[in-house]
């Protein structure tokens, strides 16, 4: 027998520890990934022809980047690295995969799952406009491609992305129109207690604050948004929110950054049968997992990084080891006892900071019910609120899947990813019941569409 | 085409780029995806095909979808994620498609 095949999926900060844990051990594992270069989301990689220095592009994490980069450079010649190439699908103890028009079907002895989280996000009139951005990929235009997405640009929603691109984009000379978080400011001193566990974290997020208001840029808390107005052709030309004394504000703006936090990539998860169970202080299902990563599913699975749980960078690194030691020691490989009490430790650390920054910057669940009708739910297929309430109202469907079958909800081309968790809030609101009885969208093959040349070869 | 929604605020002298959209000429950088190609010359990707509205993206991360453009031959790009190269030639509008749910 040769030796067993460890198959790691994403090569952000989790995969690039899990592979190089998996190399300590002296196996050759495949790291799959659909970026054009490793390094993941918050460590992502501007193209080569690209010349500003780390410090700028990463600011206080440049050396954890640097770290990061070049722990995977140095595996590059030990490891079998597939770039550019999508996981599609995870069925029958195979991970399917797709490059260009190239295809292949991967037999596993451990599969770690390291696929990193995308922006979450509420609906509000005007967000289909042209001009209205996630804010991860805010981020990604300044951090990649060195460009802002506006000449005038808005950030709301909540959470630590809001404040940290806002700082970045004013810091690479970007014109802020405003900062606008839904979440207030009392919020963060009840949720102190917790964010203490990582003082030089929230410490950094505190200087952001201040940088924001020391060159001038409005930056509110507390607001309600109530429009992103403009044209349908020529896109965003302001924003309008609600103050926490009921009078509404309107900033005029180009462009929108927003976002409420994170939400994990579950979809491979769901497809390698992982079971999933509700978390009552994110409103969301999470796979279920234990401390180490290993997932409840019916083959060798384990999860990592911000795709099992958005915990942050340092975490995913931390958990992309122990997941990787659960699954060696699974092997029957000699592990390191010791080595993984103490990640577990840093891991429950990160839990508990990332239970501050949820209280801090709760996702603001009670706007679905507030959502007027006519607003657009599903970005891709213009399904609006209206057009779900009154599927439930007709058809009596009170759980996400079947109201999805009925409107369309989720059934567009980004499969659920910007509008599953607020389709769930406007359906649990209308309907009267909790959330969490509304269920979940279910992760589909092909989780991202196939290049047409494969689609049509099935 | 309308005012370039994009705006550069570093990495301004990379080599130029030609791209051919929708039968106009644009410059651009080596570099840059199809879709900083194309919003630091104009306004829009791709007509929506269920409203009369527009899009210009919205993840830039390659999960929403919303960025698609098409190669002349009908082959579909995202272009968030599909680097721009010198003379590539691309529409905002599926060749040959009828939009059966617009308007
Ligand atoms: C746009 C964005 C910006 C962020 N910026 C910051 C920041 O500045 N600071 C911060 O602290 N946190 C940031 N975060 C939070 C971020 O999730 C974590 O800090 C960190 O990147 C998590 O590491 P990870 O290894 O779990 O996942 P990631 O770094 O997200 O890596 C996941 C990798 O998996 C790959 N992948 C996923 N699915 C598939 C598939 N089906 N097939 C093939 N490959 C796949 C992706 O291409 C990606 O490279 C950001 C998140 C997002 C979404
Ligand atoms: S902008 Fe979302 S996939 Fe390209």
């Amino acid at each position: 027998m040769g030796q067993p095949r460890v198959i790691i999926v994403g090569a952000g900060p989790a995969g690039v520890r899990a592979a190089e844990t998996i190399v300590a051990a002296g196996l050759t594992p495949i790291v799959i990934d659909e970026g054009q270069r490793a390094g993941g989301q918050i460590y992502r990689r501007q193209p080569e022809n690209f010349r500003r220095p780390y410090k700028d592009l990463y600011g206080t994490d440049s050396d954890r980047a640097k770290a990061v980069h070049d722990g995977f450079d140095a595996l590059r010649d030990h490891i079998d690295y597939r770039a550019e190439t999508l996981v599609w699908n995870i069925a029958d103890g195979h991970v399917w995969t797709a490059s260009g028009t190239a295809q292949d079907a991967l037999a596993y002895d451990a599969l770690i799952l390291c696929t990193g989280a995308t922006d979450r996000l509420m609906p509000m009139a005007g967000w289909d406009l042209p001009g209205t951005y996630s804010m991860g990929g805010a981020q990604v235009a300044l951090k990649a491609q060195a460009v802002s997405i506006g000449s005038q640009v808005v950030f709301l929603g909540t959470g630590p992305l809001l404040y940290l691109v806002a700082s970045q984009y004013i810091k690479a000379g970007a014109k802020v129109a405003a900062v606008l978080d839904t979440s207030r400011f009392t919020a963060r001193i009840t949720a102190l207690p917790d964010l203490l566990s990582l003082p030089s974290v929230l410490w950094n997020g505190i200087m952001l604050t201040r940088a924001i208001k020391a060159v001038g840029v409005p930056l509110l808390t507390g607001v309600t948004p109530v429009a992103i107005s403009g044209d349908a052709q020529t896109g965003v030309t302001g924003v309008t929110v609600r103050l926490s004394d009921g009078s509404d504000r309107h900033f005029a703006a180009d462009a929108v950054a927003m976002g409420y936090h994170l939400r994990p990539e579950t979809q491979l998860a769901d497809l390698a049968r992982c079971s999933f169970a509700f978390d009552e202080l994110t409103r969301q299902y999470l796979p279920v997992r234990d401390p180490d990563g290993r997932a409840e599913a019916p083959t060798p699975l384990y999860l990592a990084g911000d795709g099992a749980r958005v915990l942050g960078a340092r975490s995913a690194e931390a958990s992309g080891r122990l997941a990787a030691l659960a699954a060696l020691s699974d092997l029957g490989m000699p592990v390191d006892q010791g080595a993984m009490i103490m990640l577990r430790r840093e891991v429950g650390r990160y839990g508990r900071f990332a239970r501050g920054l949820a209280k801090a910057f709760p996702w603001p669940h009670q706007q679905a019910a507030a959502l007027a009708d006519d607003t657009i739910l599903c970005r891709c297929e213009c399904v609006t609120v209206g057009d779900v309430r009154r599927t439930m109202d007709v058809t009596g469907a009170a759980e996400a899947n079947r109201a999805k079958a009925f409107s369309r909800v989720g059934m567009g081309r980004c499969q659920g990813r910007y509008c599953g968790h607020a389709a769930a809030e406007v359906i649990a609101a209308h309907g009267d019941f909790p959330v969490a009885d509304a269920g979940r969208l279910r992760g589909q093959a092909p989780v991202k569409p196939l290049p047409i040349a494969i689609g049509e070869a099935e | 085409m309308s005012q370039a929604r994009f705006v550069r605020l570093a990495e301004k002298d990379r080599p130029a780029i030609h791209l051919t959209i929708d039968g106009i000429r644009v410059r651009a950088m080596q570099g840059d995806t199809l879709m900083i190609a194309m919003l630091t010359t104009g306004g829009t990707l791709r007509q929506s095909e269920f409203t009369d509205g527009k899009r210009a993206g919205f993840c830039l991360m390659g999960a929403c979808q919303d960025c698609w453009v098409w190669t002349e031959s009908g082959h579909r790009l995202r272009a968030c994620s599909t680097l721009a190269e010198d003379g590539m030639s691309v529409t905002t509008s599926q060749p040959g498609a009828s939009w059966a749910n617009h308007g």
